[in-house]
């Protein structure tokens, strides 16, 4: 079924369409989540609360405003960085690694039933650190072009270019 | 700017990633209804995402979404759940008042989860306008940086003041340049120049007149994209006249004079 048909049931309070959008997208959205939190139980809570926001008010989604897929990424990421800020998840302490991501997609035991494991394996095994860097920041931690420019003291032109050529080694080995 | 170039930017990937601004992204949303082949980017580029962030999540969490339907109180036997109380013959007033009593509870407690839950998601909206006008009270503050950066260095006093002025090809153009020799920079405000047409770019001479020498200072390859048309430029030449040049996609080796749009003397040499 064609995605703008399914978000529009979706936004008529469809649980068929609802349950069609989580399947597509609950996988990204738990990893995106774990790699701010890396707290499994806290990242299921917050997907669960993520997905509840989404369904509550998908009237104020447009596609004006983007994709839909980036649409539930940014609440994730605000409800995962709110946690992190909260004075309960501060007393577990974590580290703030760069490459997380890396090492959860190096650890994952269940990557092996999913259809693209031999790509991504390939792709993350000769990813260069530049990559890791400009990846985590962009698609994990949500900085904008110019929050990643001053992090990685870089220019801004510079920050479209690299991810871009970071992102099409990932789209060969998944060939999209 | 075409498709292509477009696509190969970079913009689009960031647009996936949600890192760019409101104004931005209903700039993407046009081209996409305009090109196909942008469309078609987007998809791809999102496809990769989705499988890449999909890689990170180590545990099963399909059974999540019982726990959400739950929550949202949307299982299908959910509209068989209302209650239905018999009415017996001779029953006390007061059980009906018990049962009503109980009714109008849990009524309000249930519209008071539902206003809760509500509340919530309200909040996190507004928390992400919030961070939307963060964005832009942070752009706006670069902006203004860079301007009084800028002011800072027309007002230094050593700074050359060099008007050029238009010629044959493009009388109505004119530009300046700001030459801090001590630096070797070159400022140049290029607002008065038309927006070259695709497939050209500016390019920037230094030139000594006798005889008549052209050093390149460079080409202005993001002039369409600059907001405030001003440039900077590496100069450590002893430059008598400034000239720009209307030139081929990645500049040439010498000027093509027939293309000349701006050209003007250094008054004297301090």
């Amino acid at each position: 079924m064609e995605l703008e048909t399914l978000i529009e049931q979706f936004q008529n309070k469809d649980a068929k369409a609802f349950e069609s959008l989580y399947e597509m997208y609950n996988e990204s959205i738990f990893g995106v989540i774990n790699t701010i939190v890396k707290n499994d139980d806290i990242a299921t809570e917050i997907l669960q609360d993520v997905f509840i926001k989404a369904w509550n008010k998908s009237d104020s989604y447009t596609t004006k405003k983007g994709r839909f897929f980036t649409w539930l990424l940014n609440i994730a990421r605000n409800a995962a960085i709110d946690k992190v800020r909260s004075k309960a998840y501060k007393n577990t302490q974590q580290n703030q690694d760069i490459d997380f991501f890396v090492h959860s997609i190096e650890s994952n035991d269940n990557l092996d039933q999913k259809i693209n494991a031999i790509g991504i394996r390939k792709y993350i095994g000769k990813l260069a650190e530049k990559c890791k860097q400009i990846i985590d920041y962009i698609y994990f931690k949500g900085y904008t072009q110019k929050e990643t420019a001053e992090t990685l003291e870089i220019p801004l032109g510079t920050v479209k270019t690299r991810n871009r050529n970071c992102i099409s080694e990932l789209r060969k080995v998944l060939n999209v | 700017m075409d498709s292509k170039e477009y696509i190969a930017s970079g913009i689009l990937e960031l647009y996936v990633a949600g890192a760019l601004s409101e104004k931005e992204n209903e700039a993407v949303h046009a081209m996409m209804l305009k090109y196909p082949e942008v469309t078609q980017e987007v998809l791809s580029i999102e496809a990769a995402i989705v499988s890449l962030t999909a890689a990170t999540a180590n545990k099963d969490i399909t059974a999540t979404f019982d726990a959400i339907k739950e929550r949202l109180q949307l299982s299908d036997d959910a509209i068989d759940e209302t209650p239905v109380i018999p009415l017996k013959k001779g029953s006390s007033i007061l059980r009906y008042a018990g049962w009503a009593a109980a009714i109008v509870f849990a009524t309000g407690l249930v519209f008071t989860m539902m206003l809760k839950n509500n509340l919530e998601s309200e909040i996190e909206i507004v928390r992400s306008e919030r961070e939307a006008l963060k964005k832009q009270i942070y752009q706006a503050n670069s902006d203004l940086t860079a301007a009084s950066e800028l002011l800072d260095v027309l007002r230094t006093k050593d700074i050359i003041s060099v008007p050029l002025g238009g010629q044959a090809v493009s009388p109505e153009s004119y530009a300046k340049v700001y030459w801090d020799k001590s630096s070797n920079n070159v400022y140049l405000d290029l607002q008065g120049l038309p927006e070259p047409p695709p497939g050209k770019v500016y390019q920037v001479w230094s030139l000594k007149l006798d005889p008549l020498t052209p050093t390149s200072l460079g080409i202005i390859e993001d002039f369409t994209t600059d907001k405030d048309k001003v440039f900077d430029l590496q100069n450590a030449n002893e430059s008598e006249a400034f000239g720009i040049t209307l030139e081929p996609a990645g500049g040439s080796k010498s000027p093509t004079m027939e293309q000349l749009y701006t050209l003007g003397v250094v008054s004297s040499n301090p």
